[in-house]
């Protein structure tokens, strides 16, 4: 970019904006239109995670999970019982394995929609917005339909799940997805290869792969710099071996390795890849069995400690353990990936105008709940 | 297997650096803090090392033990992972800081430095993260007491007031 010799200014953008996904304050030093320097302040939305986990036993930290990452608390869940029952060595059925799957992949589509439809909102296109939140809306039916929850679900439990699967929640899947997937090109059409779009965000805010290593990036994000990095496959946990699916990485299709636009494109892949994964799981799925066979009457995990990641939608959900033996953990830390995503954000967005820097910062897709907790 | 690797390593590189036990536990590294810059950054420029992924530090009050910090790294080219533990002193809680080693470790120090008080000797911007400036104490340490009030305003700490 072209250097401007003005006055420098300092820019408050947040706490309260829209373009911000919650409650982020970002210090923005600019001249004129270029900014400078950006310092991210959050914290806005601690809501003490950790510290209530001392006193909670571990069952009871699953709903907290929930509203960490609320886009998407299925993969929350997920990540956190998987932790504990590693710890504890439990081997759930086949069954919950493969619903688990089922609604991990489902609650990825959903986010992913969620994250692209904000994505074009900051960068000036509503009606994509609309069209994404109608076809999220009929995966959160499926959630209500399986616990009663639309958004916060504790549907994962350590040994099991809250409730079996509906009468009818296989075929009204089934339908979802014939319906979702043409949907995708629809989107892609009316956004991802728009003009305007393209030149908003190609070639914009380019995350070289070392940098992103280094920042501890993760997820879409990381591969929309070229990584092929995914845990489901990389680090495989529950029965991510058992399906057939690729790790869609970014090219430089309209630009740069690593670009806005390439961010973006990874997240539409991997919802068709979701789908795929889906589909199998549904062809596998078994009918038998009580899906809290496996539930402990009392959860008191071994004495250890443990450090478990899985693949979020927004990348590497970790959690670290420490257990006494005794029915509350002693720690509990979440390592949040778009805690990781925004502390990238100063050294990929600094040098570019400010309206870049809101299209970077949404298509780092961060969520404020999981970065504050 | 990697695990062997790295204490042989450390135990050639750094004499004196792993805190030796009878039983050397399996599942992580205990080490002292001395040189604990050096160290990470040969753990991350090493060929056969390479840790090139920070993945987490988390701080842990043990009570009458003391505190540790703990962290796991990873291995993008090799793709083996490893977990440090160093112990700081609870009275003068002071450890180097890898900040500038794994970019990453910006923040995730600045989170325990937030809730467990410990100084990162080196760190460029040591600030609360999380809570606000001018919050007293260290919420996540074992001693912690509630504030009375927070800018004026009564903190509750009977629980039936709240609910």
């Amino acid at each position: 970019m072209g250097i401007v010799h003005g006055d420098e200014m300092v820019l408050n953008i947040g706490p309260q904006h829209p373009s911000t996904h919650g409650v982020l304050r970002l210090k923005v030093h600019t001249d004129g239109e270029i900014v400078s320097k950006i310092t991210p302040y959050i914290g806005y939305l601690h809501r003490c995670f950790e510290k209530h986990c001392e006193n909670l036993t571990y069952e009871q930290v699953i709903p907290f999970t929930d509203r960490c990452d609320y886009i998407s608390s299925m993969n929350n869940n997920f990540g956190y019982v998987v932790t504990v029952e590693e710890l504890m060595d439990i081997h759930v059925s086949e069954k919950v394995e493969h619903i688990r799957v089922i609604m991990a992949e489902l609650n990825r589509i959903a986010s992913h929609l969620l994250a692209l439809g904000t994505f074009g909102m900051d960068v000036g296109a509503f009606t994509p917005f609309l069209y994404m939140f109608r076809d999220r809306e009929n995966i959160l039916d499926l959630f209500e339909m399986t616990c009663g929850a639309r958004l916060l679900y504790n549907y994962m439990w350590i040994g099991g799940l809250s409730h079996d699967l509906p009468v009818g929640f296989v075929e009204k899947t089934y339908e979802f997805l014939d319906y979702f997937e043409p949907k995708i090109k629809e989107n892609d059409d009316l956004l991802m290869y728009n003009k305007i779009f393209i030149e908003r965000t190609a070639d914009v805010g380019v995350l070289p792969p070392e940098v992103a290593i280094s920042y501890g990036v993760t997820g879409p994000n990381l591969r929309g710099s070229g990584v092929q990095w995914d845990l489901r496959k990389d680090e495989q946990y529950s029965i991510y071996d058992r399906f057939d699916f690729e790790i869609p990485v970014g090219t430089g299709q309209m630009g740069t390795v690593g670009d806005c636009w390439d961010r973006y494109w990874v997240r539409t892949q991997e919802m068709k890849e979701s789908i795929g994964i889906v589909r199998q799981a549904l062809k596998q799925l078994p009918t038998e069995g009580d899906v809290q066979e496996l539930v402990p009457k009392k959860i008191r995990p071994p004495k250890g400690s443990i450090y478990k990641r899985t693949e979020s939608p927004r990348g590497d959900l970790g959690f670290y353990i420490i257990s006494d033996g005794k029915p509350t953990p002693v720690r509990v830390k979440l390592r949040s990936p778009a805690f990781t995503a925004l502390s990238a954000l100063s050294a990929i967005a600094e040098g570019w105008m400010i309206s870049d820097v809101i299209a970077i910062l949404g298509s780092l897709d961060i969520v404020l709940g999981e970065i504050d907790r | 297997m990697i695990h062997e690797q790295v204490l042989k390593c450390l135990r050639e590189k750094f004499p004196g650096s792993i805190v030796e036990t009878e039983e050397m536990p399996a599942d992580f590294i205990p080490i002292y803090q001395k040189n604990w810059a050096e160290i990470a950054a040969f753990l991350r420029d090493d060929p056969d090392l390479r840790f090139d992924s920070l993945q987490c530090i988390t701080g842990v009050d043990l009570g009458e033990e003391g505190m540790d910090v703990r962290y796991n790294f990873h291995s993008m080219t090799h793709l083996h992972k490893i977990e440090i533990r160093i112990s700081v002193d609870s009275e003068n809680p002071k450890i180097p800081s890898i900040e500038q080693i794994w970019r990453v470790g910006d923040w995730f120090e600045r989170e325990v430095y937030d809730m467990y008080g410990i100084i990162f000797d080196g760190h460029r911007d040591l600030r609360r993260i999380l809570l606000p400036d001018d919050w007293e104490g260290w919420p996540l340490r074992k001693d912690y007491e509630t504030q009375e009030t927070f800018h004026g305003i009564v903190v509750p700490k009977v629980k039936e007031e709240w609910e």
